[in-house]
């Protein structure tokens, strides 16, 4: 069959009356959860697990998947509007989104975000209908030290993200690799910096880290402010972008697309660090870089499509491989198995309805999403009227709950509450803790690549440079760092860079 | 009339109250806590288990995961929970004997009361269908010809993988690398990439990967339906039943009626027909090592774990 049978079928699939509904109960879902800080796809597809029994297999996954990648459209309206990041991923949009809300393009920041989300999700659902098998080969080509080596690169490039002093942001992403250090080492099996408390054994999760430094944070800065807090809500205007800011938003989105289709598909990589290297490369990109972290467009738009993109091509490895490549996708395998679908390679051809099926849906409720994200910008940009001393507690219980839930650790709310100063002290000296994060993701899986290339090659360090893919990431990675490095360009870069 | 027949009922409900709460046991939902995150072995078994569970003693069966330290931090609180029947805990073999040993958790392996175990995953030697590796035989020459140069992927430090991987190089006489990886997902991509050249892990593995990976030799009494063609290690001449067991463990105050009661509930869900096709299907295997053999059982099981464990330098 080619691919557009396929896509019929699916179609057909997809497209029954019930699907549709659970496709968008799902989508909504997602998008509540999205927007709540905090509760993340994990917890809330866990929790709705046990209710799925009583649906068909198609239907349950179709739901739990419109759970995952509608969080990834939620997300960025949190990050716009009130500078916290409803998920991990969308860490990145609060950067320039919420600076464009202060100037009173938030309703154009959200539109462009939906608009932008819907561009990526509909691309990435072709490539999986149309390439998914051999994506997925491409990604098993990734030996430990071609992911070492791609971890490499995205270091180099994270010193990039910052706005400010290089110097800062190298101290930030170094502090980020340290922390990744906390908990097992996964080839010694000893414990590190755990301080003896078990809590720690498994290290410091991402969403506590992200929750306290970006949310409390923020929080915390405002109650500083007192009563004269800006108020930019009355001042909006066109709510939908205009022909020009499509035309700067469209390079952008085009861009983020492409990486947050690849980063998804290999294993590790995922949303978070879509939208991470998606922003890096439109600031790189950029004629004026200075522009990034004061409200530019495309700021929104690359991380908002990569994370979008992202959230759907880690749908190959699942779909053609059996391989998770995230926690959602472990837990998609574990709702695959419970509704008695072994996951695997042979799913594709034992279960065409619902391979087909599930890729399909994906387009639906991207459109559904879009239908349901353009006439709600409306409602959302109205959250920003509602008192602070309402909204500032609710948003600090969902952060609490979310975090709570993600372990049922209590533990973890007290370090959301400490990460929250620290990220307070952050604001206070002036540092962007954007890099901080992509060093927390990276150090792990570099270190645990490093060692595992070295063991497999008994301490050569020619792996690195005699595997082709690993090659051309070093050098590409060299390349980066000679142009930050450079004095010239250097200097250009500081005064790009520092107000 | 209608009114006496419900006062009646009424009276009953009031004399069955007035008996020991067991003598209704369960009456309210019981909380399952499972260590391990959703998605994998011990969470889908129970899950597997909760449908079933409700049909026969009409209440929910709650599965809660307290994720940590490898069980870890679910086992070390266990025996601060209360011991009314109405909270369980998934518990794992061999983890339960290794991690003490390793000295980091806060549990001793005798302060756990498992009830019973009821599925295990046999350990497997699994290479790609790509791998010049066709029968065990070729593997084992291949690494005596060679000393030290195979790589074998397996799932975490100290772990069930880990120990199996040390007892092959004990039994064969052979010295092959163990790569740890975090969890069996996260090793598929370099088994059936290439990258290693083989994997210790579970029989289970080649269900979900089938059409891509090959099954040497698996720890199992007999051979397995769905890869008939694999021999045992018994067959091979070697002495190695063994896999990771997963059962279920109570408060240590729990007394000694229900936990034999909770060990038949369990054991009773076992025998059903259906449940046991869909464990099957996942490649878990099920045994009936119920609470009255579970004193023989733990002793055998602690001299195996033992054994491994001076292999990979855990205990002297």
């Amino acid at each position: 069959m080619d691919i557009f049978g396929n896509l019929m079928l699916g179609f057909s699939v997809a497209l029954t009356l019930s699907n549709i509904m659970y496709c968008f109960i799902g989508v909504l879902l997602g998008t509540l959860i999205g927007v709540l800080p905090g509760i993340g796809p994990i917890a809330t597809i866990s929790m709705l697990l046990p209710a799925t029994f009583v649906l068909p297999p198609v239907s349950a996954l179709i739901m739990l998947a419109g759970i995952y990648y509608g969080a990834q459209y939620g997300g960025s309206t949190t990050a716009i509007l009130v500078n916290l990041p409803g998920e991990v991923s969308s860490v990145v949009t609060c950067l320039d989104g919420y600076q464009m809300a202060r100037q009173g393009k938030a309703g154009k920041a959200l539109g462009v975000a939906a608009l932008a989300s819907f561009f990526a999700g509909s691309v990435a659902t072709l490539l999986i209908a149309g390439f998914a098998p051999p994506l997925a080969e491409l990604a098993l080509k990734f030996g430990p030290a071609d992911y070492f080596s791609l971890m490499v690169l995205g270091l180099v490039a994270a010193v990039v993200l910052a706005h400010g002093s290089l110097i800062k942001a190298i101290a930030m992403i170094i502090l980020g690799l340290l922390l990744g250090l906390i908990g097992t080492d996964v080839n010694s099996g000893v414990a590190r910096y755990s301080f003896g408390l078990p809590e720690l054994i498994d290290g410091v999760g991402i969403g506590t880290i992200a929750m306290g430094v970006f949310g409390f944070s923020e929080i915390i800065r405002n109650l500083e402010q007192g009563e004269k807090r800006e108020v930019f809500t009355k001042s909006i205007t066109g709510l939908l972008p205009n022909w020009a800011d499509i035309k700067q938003a469209t390079p952008a989105t085009l861009r983020g697309t492409a990486l947050g289709s690849f980063l998804g598909i290999l294993p590790g990589g995922g949303p978070v660090l879509g939208s991470f290297s998606a922003y890096t490369l439109e600031k790189k990109l950029a004629k004026d870089p200075s522009r990034f972290g004061k409200g530019a467009i495309e700021g929104v738009a690359a991380p908002e499509s990569a994370n979008n993109a992202a959230a759907q091509t880690s749908f190959i490895p699942l779909l053609t491989l059996g391989i998770p490549s995230n926690p959602v996708m472990a837990l998609m395998i574990g709702a695959m198995i419970i509704h008695g679908i072994q996951p695997g390679p042979q799913i594709m051809t034992a279960k065409p309805e619902l391979f087909w099926g599930m890729i399909a849906s994906m387009w639906v409720g991207n459109f559904l999403l879009v239908v349901l994200n353009l006439p709600m910008i409306g409602l959302w940009v109205k959250l920003l009227s509602v008192d602070y001393k309402y909204l500032y507690p609710a948003i600090l219980i969902f952060c609490c709950i979310g975090v709570y839930s993600i372990n049922n650790a209590t533990m973890d709310v007290f370090l959301t509450a400490l990460f929250g100063f620290i990220g307070y002290l952050f604001i206070k000296l002036d540092t962007e803790p954007a890099p901080l994060l992509l060093g927390f993701v990276l150090g792990p899986m570099m270190e645990e690549n490093l060692r595992r290339a070295l063991l497999l090659s008994r301490g050569s360090p020619s792996v690195f440079y005699e595997r082709p893919i690993s090659l051309v990431l070093l050098i590409l990675a060299f390349a980066l760092l000679v142009i930050v490095m450079l004095p010239n360009i250097s200097k250009k870069r500081e005064e790009a860079f520092q107000e | 009339m209608k009114r006496r027949e419900f006062l009646a009922a009424g009276g009953a409900i009031v004399a069955a109250s007035a008996l020991p709460a067991r003598a209704a046991y369960p009456e309210k939902p019981l909380r399952y806590y499972i260590p391990f995150s959703p998605g994998g072995e011990s969470d889908i078994a129970a899950r597997l288990q909760q449908p079933f569970f409700k049909a026969k003693f009409g209440t929910e069966l709650v599965v809660e995961s307290k994720v940590g330290a490898g069980g870890a931090l679910a086992w070390s609180q266990l025996n601060t929970f209360p011991g009314d029947g109405y909270t369980i805990m998934g518990s794992n073999l061999p983890h339960l004997v290794l991690q003490p040993l390793e000295g980091n958790v806060q549990y001793k392996t005798d302060d756990i009361v498992n009830i019973i175990f009821f599925q295990y995953t046999p350990d497997a030697i699994v290479v790609r269908s790509e791998s010049p590796f066709k029968t065990y035989q070729d593997l084992v020459a291949a690494a005596k010809a060679k000393p030290g140069t195979l790589n074998f992927a397996g799932s975490g430090t100290n772990s069930a993988n880990h120990a199996a991987h040390e007892r092959l190089n004990n039994l064969t006489g052979t010295k092959t690398q163990y790569v740890a990886f975090k969890g069996t997902g996260d090793l598929v991509a370099s088994l059936i990439g290439g990258h290693v050249d083989g994997a210790m892990s579970y029989a289970s593995l080649a269900l979900a990967q089938r059409g891509k990976t090959r099954v040497l030799a698996v720890a199992s009494d007999k051979r397995l339906d769905y890869i008939p063609d694999t021999p045992t290690f018994r067959e091979l001449g070697l002495d190695w039943v063994d896999g990771a067991f997963r059962g279920i463990a109570v408060p240590k105050s729990t007394p000694e009626d229900l936990r034999r009661k909770l060990s038949d509930m369990f054991a009773e869900i076992n025998r059903e027909a259906e449940f046991r096709k869909q464990m099957t299907d996942q490649g878990m295997e099920l045994v009936d090592i119920t609470y009255d053999k579970m004193p023989a059982f733990m002793e055998e099981r602690k001299k195996v774990y033992l054994g491994t464990a001076k292999l990979m330098g855990l205990a002297k």
